[in-house]
């Protein structure tokens, strides 16, 4: 679909918009931040997860007139729903290596972050554990940073700023950082993370107790309560709302089918993998792997992740392809069984719960399956 | 306490060169010499560290243009891959990894030096490379078609004392008509990340190499064979 450009901007014109953007979370944050924001009325969202223009503009459109709007958007396409939307505050979750045979390179993306903010009159709330939107968000004047942790180090030992080298320490469960040779460094977070609770910057501790999974979750949820402070929720009236959450773009539902309580995880790229092997329960467990164009063809980021947590748990795996997989569990010493489909794998299982992670396609594949697909 | 007869594998700076899966390399090297029985010691050496010049394997992997300008300055003032070099240790070289092994290569729309272990220059494609590719590899080194995965931006131009790795079948490799390029015990290719993943008996001459052993014991190679299948036969429909 082609769509105007100036629609975008008609349809966002006297709202007071957010965007949510970064390589992880931002579905999951957008629909924290969108029912934390509905405090104050109704909200609009493309809260499935469609992060492009037209996706835009469909939420836009569908949500009719309302006073707010939170925005995920893809890490690309952030200048030009910035330029189009002209947002009150930008929320930046991360950078990591993502679908790289056709996504830009971490570096590149950080740069093209940092140019489109440089001078806008915007609030941006930024992660302050991770180097690269650290760098992209410091060309702007005004900054809530968060400590939402990073789990994955490996697109950021390399200081964009000068080229030099980030050294990282671990300090009080927080892990601390800077640049060796120039002045970059973890700014400190206006917002911190205790376990299950949010320290605001005034001081106050809030206890959230999500129905969600993990903790990247308590740290998206973090961000979350930071964008609406900015339209002025107190986290105080947010935090019961965001705890009756269960389920985010079919993630994290359980699906009861032939006596099996099956529970969905996306997992696009390394640290979308970590965090989730960071969520499932010690069940049975599936690993699907697709490699169609909008997971990317190129499947090496397998090397990238540690399934080592999966030792001595039933292993499945499916998908276009699993012997990419195959190749790698077996090098990471994980046993497993590969079967033909999802269907398969569900009756090679024992009654009871089974966690399946799948990349993108492949969870859409089978959430059509489950007869859940929106 | 270090194992003096281990088999000394070194991960060339991780932290500059490292994008794509590059780990697989080491993982599958290892994992390959276990299960031989051989004692494996992997080493991750960082960019601010000596290079250690009598390890057995160097694995130089692939990396945005800064980080690969970074690593070849600092492997040219460290001196220790060219001692290796040398004395003839084994060194898998990998995308930008490839590239700096040469006598010169762009990067950010400048030339560098590289460390002329290898006989070829790099330059800037007008197209980026990217998705399958596969080559007959040089009779010479006895090994199966290559099949790998690739993504960069530079063609490269062999000279004398270079030969090519592979004819190219699908793919761009240097040019789009051979890819990568060996000498001694040096082997460079654009195949990037896990390359060894699809192409076990590229590893085992590695290790051959490494540690002098003629005929290492066969193990059960069907998880990488049927992904080789699968990629050969996906490459053959397209």
């Amino acid at each position: 679909m082609v769509i105007d450009p100036d629609l975008l901007a008609h349809l966002a014109a006297r709202r007071q918009i957010a965007l949510i953007s970064g390589t992880n979370g931002k579905t999951t944050t957008t629909r924290l931040t969108a029912v934390a924001v509905g405090v104050l009325g109704p909200v609009a969202s493309n809260s499935l997860g469609a992060n492009l223009p037209t996706g835009h503009a469909s939420a836009l459109a569908k949500a009719g007139a309302t006073a707010h709007a939170i925005l995920e958007v893809d890490e690309h396409y952030l200048p030009h729903v910035l330029a189009a939307t002209q947002p009150r505050v930008v929320a930046l979750l991360n950078l990591t290596r993502d679908q790289l045979d056709r996504a830009k390179e971490v570096a590149m993306l950080a740069r093209l972050w940092r140019d489109t903010l440089r001078g806008q009159p915007i609030h941006v709330v930024a992660n302050a554990d991770d180097p690269m939107v650290v760098w992209a968000a410091s060309s702007t004047e005004r900054v809530s940073w968060v400590a939402a942790g990073q789990r994955w180090f490996d697109d950021s030992w390399v200081c964009p700023e000068c080229g030099g080298s980030i050294r990282r320490e671990r300090r009080n469960g927080s892990v601390d950082w800077c640049c060796t040779t120039c002045a970059l460094r973890r700014p400190t977070p206006h917002w911190t993370l205790h376990g299950n609770a949010v320290v605001d910057p005034r001081g106050m501790c809030h206890d959230v107790k999500l129905s969600l999974p993990g903790e990247i979750n308590v740290a998206n949820a973090a961000m979350a309560l930071a964008v609406a402070a900015e339209f002025g929720v107190r986290p105080e009236d947010a935090v019961p709302r965001i705890a009756e959450i269960t389920s985010v773009a079919g993630r994290y539902t359980i699906v009861e089918r032939a006596g099996r309580a099956i529970r969905l995880f996306l997992a696009k790229n390394p640290a979308g993998w970590l965090e989730a092997f960071d969520m499932v329960d010690p069940a049975p467990i599936l690993l699907v792997i697709n490699a169609r164009q909008p997971d990317g063809f190129d499947t090496s980021w397998l090397f990238d992740v540690d399934f080592a947590p999966l030792r001595g748990r039933p292993v499945l795996i499916t998908g276009e392809r699993a012997y990419d997989l195959g190749v790698r569990l077996k090098v990471n010493g994980v046993a497993f069984t590969h079967v033909p489909s999802f269907a398969e794998a569900v009756m090679a299982t024992p009654p009871g719960r089974l966690e399946v992670i799948a990349n993108y396609s492949a969870f859409q594949k089978i959430r059509v399956e489950l007869d859940r697909a929106e | 306490m270090r194992n003096e007869s281990a088999l000394r594998i070194v991960w060339v700076y991780p932290d500059l060169l490292s994008t794509y899966g590059d780990r697989g390399n080491l993982l599958i090297l290892a994992h390959r010499a276990s299960l031989r029985g051989l004692a494996v010691e992997s080493v991750e050496v960082r960019s601010d560290q000596n290079l250690p010049a009598e390890a057995d394997i160097y694995l130089l992997a692939g990396g945005e243009d800064a980080p690969q300008v970074l690593a070849a300055q600092r492997l040219a003032a460290d001196g220790g891959l060219r001692l290796a070099a040398e004395r003839g240790a084994v060194i898998l070289a990998v995308c930008a990894g490839y590239q700096l092994v040469g006598g010169s290569f762009v990067a950010n729309a400048r030339m560098y030096a590289g460390l002329s272990l290898l006989d070829i220059r790099s330059d800037r494609g007008l197209t980026r490379a990217v998705g399958e590719l596969a080559g007959e590899v040089d009779v010479n080194l006895g090994l199966p078609m290559l099949t790998g995965f690739e993504n960069h931006g530079g063609r490269s131009i062999l000279g004398p004392e270079a030969r090519p790795l592979a004819r190219v079948v699908v793919g761009v490799g240097n040019d789009g008509r051979t890819e990568g390029a060996w000498a001694g015990h040096l082997i460079g290719t654009y195949a990037h990340g896990p390359v060894l993943s699809r192409n076990p008996a590229l590893a085992d001459l590695l290790l051959r190499w490494a540690t002098g052993i003629e005929f290492l014991a066969p193990v059960d190679d069907t998880w990488h064979e049927r992904l080789r299948a699968e990629r050969l036969a996906a490459v053959k429909a397209a």
